[in-house]
């Protein structure tokens, strides 16, 4: 394979043109950290987007960036950081799960699989905090959406589109971000030693308090060989962990009401103080429990108070699930599973279907990924629409041909 | 007024008696309504400036019946236009004389509500306020606040991704949507979405969202409600210049705050919005701050302090903290109504919406006045200040000849204005037919085609509310052309990369 590594949007369109006179697919890469979500790679050509890179707009009082798509992620949270800034999206970073280096993905990655953390229930996605755009569809043409301000809704929101479309409407030359300030102050508190049911449950009641929790997580006893995101001389049994973020005083006084209403009911609390908390809550989004395993790797969204019962389910089903654990109060679920030829795909799928929702496989070898259906097969009607969509930003298929579907 | 409409279609209008005894065949007789004094009744949204009769209005009562009626425009290659409350303010919702209109009235129902999993599901005719009311009894409350909440609905917020002075904190429609059902122009049934997070692959609900009518219609929404925050406080802030007020906004973000509401109003409008309500406003200040802080009592304790600060320490004249609920709601009565308040000193008023890099916000201002001076007509400025998003209202008075094309040319210069430095036209009303003409200040031809490409792909013969958005209506076979040329741009020329 070609691996070309243009240096401006012009060269990125006349690659695309190129390859569209002779109809070759092209791969884009950005920093190739998460080169294993999808289907595998089948273009003759690769074009790497790493010298599309720098922060050209940065306004801490507007809160708003941009920059090349190239640019690496590691630049924009090191320049936010300096001013108190982040991306309240808590992007997840997949270096872990595919046993690469951490904090080594670019911003046009994070954005085209619109990566999103433990936050997403109250900050949103990637798709919540992209603001504009720039990118060159499979036709070679550059084309632009959205802008630089909050608030707009000046013809389609083509920025939601973009997150999450793996590159298959365009390839991104220039994004801008919403940030936002980081939170003073965290901490986290854990209960020790709920089922999985009672943990779903009190992770929903809390919910339905006021107390502004910004992660709902439970973690299960997890197997030997996978490592928990938490404190290792923390006591070995599940642990149900709350997280609470703002300004020193707010989370001092929302952390006495929260142990009142758990002590109440008779629960042990641990707490994680403020660098043990944030590096608990990154390890559960990046995966690390899973990272250096041989398990095949699912990713579940589906209804919060459903997700113990889906396991349960799967379990009954003969899944043969090895380590599992819940984001989201119960929303997502992370599973391992014994490597099999098809990933257990069609009970896994079968399951989510009846409880709603929609699984993605995140991690089985190349062969298997390009066999089974990685994201959720969809209804006829909706996977028409959606080739047709592809089709009108690529009408050749020119761009990741492939990545998503196996006929996209 | 000139707003050139696409050329009704004459086989349309020739076929109306047959269209018309079709759809009573899908639809209770009295659904559909073919009287010109009952159409009057639907000839414009709140964009009152252009009206215009529907050709039918058919009123449906399940999705059975929307998908059947629009699978039956298809097939007799009619027209329709989508319509919630009626309450868009940029023709969103402007009839078509060749086209159906889709009241989507009858679908009033809340379906579920599951406080466990945070989200309701409702019908898109429920008001945006209906859902609030249903859940606050259990301390819940859905989020986007547009001021016209007791009256428009949620599918036309869907439409129109709108906005209320909470956004800044809670965002708009589009960050608060967990599923739709939308039906496309097929009559196909799709569900997008449900009690739960992300998209299984394209994001379409959040293409939907505001798409204005012209992708699909919503028959379903679920939403995410949210936990009613422990206290709210407001804080009003006067300033002796817009410039000060305009500071005081960045200095606020700047400390790392993202209050709960951050609205400003210039002199013209804080005055007409007090005659209006009486609501205490300092009367002499050139700008106006409401601040309202919500959490916490003790995070609001602390931020009401540091915020007050800031104010002082940029020159606040006046620096007024609500005492109570009630004071509270009294200083939003004001801000809310602002725009019947300005309509009372109108006599007419025209809306703009732009949005605006909030450092731009003194030179806008003061360019906006020297346009007020040159058109000779006078703006009211409300704007939603912590997300840079404007409202300046012209007034003029319609009976008055010339006056409206004045305001409407005053409109366009301020919008012109705003995208030239780096804002956007509209920020969460629309473009609809207002804004259409201008669409070609922000986006280059490509960007514009790109878009209807999208549109193809949902509704090949444009039949879904045409000539809203897109200044120009290209044909999807001529868009999908590819002009490749084999051999002009060979590939020996890459390896140069
Ligand atoms: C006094 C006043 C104050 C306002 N304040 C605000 C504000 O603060 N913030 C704000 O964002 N807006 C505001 N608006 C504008 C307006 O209320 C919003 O745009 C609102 O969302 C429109 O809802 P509606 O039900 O009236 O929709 P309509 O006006 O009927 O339709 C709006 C658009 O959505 C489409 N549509 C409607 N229903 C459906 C459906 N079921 N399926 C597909 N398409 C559909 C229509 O075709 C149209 O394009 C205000 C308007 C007024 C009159």
């Amino acid at each position: 394979m070609k691996i070309l590594a243009p240096e401006t949007e012009k060269d990125v369109a006349e690659i695309v043109s190129a390859a569209l006179s002779q109809n070759t697919p092209v791969d884009i890469v950005g920093a190739g950290s998460r080169a294993g979500l999808g289907r595998p790679a089948s273009g003759d050509i690769a074009v790497s987007m790493a010298g599309l890179s720098g922060v050209t707009l940065y306004e801490p009082s507007e809160l708003v960036l941009t920059a090349g798509a190239g640019t690496p992620l590691s630049t924009i949270t090191a320049l936010l950081s300096e001013q108190g800034q982040e991306l309240a999206f808590e992007p997840m970073d997949h270096g872990p799960l595919f046993g690469g280096s951490r904090h080594a993905g670019t911003l046009g990655g994070m954005v085209a699989i619109n990566a999103s953390g433990p936050r997403r229930i109250k900050a949103g996605a990637a798709r919540d905090h992209l603001l504009g755009f720039r990118a060159i569809n499979g036709r070679g043409e550059v084309f632009q959406s959205g802008g630089r301000v909050m608030k707009n809704v000046t013809g389609y929101d083509m920025c939601k589109l973009m997150a999450g479309s793996y590159g298959t409407f365009g390839i991104l030359s220039e994004i801008t971000l919403k940030v936002m300030p980081r939170a003073q102050t965290e901490l986290t508190l854990l209960v020790v030693g709920l089922d999985e049911s009672s943990a779903i449950e009190v992770m929903t009641s809390v919910s339905g308090l006021s107390h502004e929790v910004s992660g709902f997580a439970h973690l299960p006893l997890m197997n030997a060989g996978f490592s928990s995101p938490a404190p290792a001389d923390l006591p070995s049994k599940p642990l149900t962990a709350l997280r609470l973020e703002g300004p020193e005083p707010s989370v001092q006084a929302r952390k006495h009401k929260l142990v009142k209403f758990l002590a109440d009911r008779g629960y042990q609390i641990e707490f994680l103080d403020r660098s043990a908390s944030r590096s608990f809550w990154a390890g559960l989004r990046d995966g690390v429990s899973f990272a250096g395993t041989k398990e095949q790797i699912w990713r579940i969204s589906s209804v919060p108070t459903r997700g113990a019962q889906l396991v349960e389910d799967l379990l009954a089903r003969g899944v043969g699930v090895n380590a599992h654990y819940y984001d989201w109060a119960g929303g997502l679920i992370w599973l391992a599973v014994a490597p099999g030829e098809d990933a257990h795909a069609p009970a896994i799928r079968d399951v989510v279907e009846r409880h709603s929702g929609h699984a993605t496989l995140i991690r089985a070898s190349d062969e298997v990924r390009s066999r089974v259906p990685v994201f959720h097969p969809q209804p006829t009607a909706l996977a028409g629409l959606t080739k047709r969509l592809r089709i009108s930003f690529d009408p050749q298929l020119i761009l990741n041909r492939g990545r998503v579907r196996e006929d996209l | 007024m000139h707003l050139s409409m696409p050329k009704p279609e004459q086989h349309i209008l020739r076929n109306r008696a047959l269209l018309i005894e079709r759809l009573r065949e899908i639809v209770p007789f009295e659904n559909v309504i073919d009287e010109e004094t009952e159409l009057r009744a639907y000839e414009c949204d709140a964009l009152t400036m252009y009206r215009q009769l529907p050709l039918v209005v058919v009123l449906p009562q399940t999705v059975e019946q929307v998908s059947k009626v629009m699978a039956l425009a298809n097939e007799m290659n009619v027209k329709l236009v989508p319509r919630g409350a009626g309450t868009s303010l940029s023709g969103g919702s402007l009839p078509l004389g060749d086209g159906i209109l889709l009241g989507m009235s009858k679908f009033n129902r809340i379906l579920d509500i599951d406080y466990a999993n945070r989200c309701v599901q409702v019908q898109p005719g429920v008001t945006n306020l209906a859902i609030t009311k249903a859940v606050e009894h259990e301390g819940f409350y859905y989020a986007p606040d547009p001021s016209s909440q007791i009256a428009c609905s949620i599918g036309g917020n869907v439409g129109e991704n709108s906005g209320g002075v909470h956004c800044l904190k809670y965002g708009l429609t589009t960050n608060n949507l967990l599923g739709l059902e939308i039906v496309l122009m097929d009559g196909s049934i799709l569900q997008l979405g449900g009690k739960y997070l992300d998209a299984d692959l394209y994001d379409l609900i959040g293409l939907m969202t505001g798409s204005e009518g012209l992708l699909g219609v919503i028959t379903e929404v679920t939403v995410r409600i949210l936990q009613k925050p422990e206290t709210a406080q407001a804080l009003l802030l006067g300033f002796p210049t817009i410039e000060a007020g305009a500071d005081c906004v960045a200095a606020i973000i700047a400390a790392g705050i993202i209050p709960g509401g951050l609205e400003m109003m210039d002199n013209l409008a804080l005055v007409a919005a007090d005659d209006f309500q009486n609501c205490g406003y300092p009367r002499g200040a050139e700008a106006l701050i409401v601040c309202e802080l919500d959490g916490t009592k003790s995070e609001v304790d602390h931020l009401m302090s540091v915020v007050s600060q800031i104010a002082k320490d940029g020159g606040a004249s006046s620096i007024e903290a609500s005492q109570s609920n009630e004071q509270r709601m009294q200083f939003w009565a004001g801000r809310k109504n602002a725009f019947p308040a300005v309509g009372a000193i109108g006599p007419d008023y025209m809306c703009m919406d732009g949005t605006i890099p909030r450092n731009q916000l003194g030179f806008v201002l003061g360019s906006i006045k020297k346009l007020s001076k040159k058109y000779g007509l006078r703006c009211a400025n409300v704007f939603h200040a912590g997300d840079g998003n404007m409202h300046p209202l012209i007034l003029y008075d319609a009976n008055k000849e010339g006056d409206m094309e004045k305001a409407e040319a005053f409109g366009a210069d301020i919008l012109k204005l705003s995208v030239s430095v780096g804002g956007v036209l509209t920020g969460e009303h629309g473009v609809g037919v207002e804004k259409r003409d201008l669409m070609h200040t922000m986006f280059s031809e490509t960007d514009l085609k790109q878009q209807q490409r999208v549109k193809c792909a949902f509704d090949p013969q444009h039949r879904l509310n045409p000539g809203k958005v897109f200044p120009t209506l290209h044909r999807c076979a001529e868009l999908g052309k590819m002009h490749v040329h084999k051999g002009k741009l060979p590939f020996p020329e890459i390896p140069r990369f």
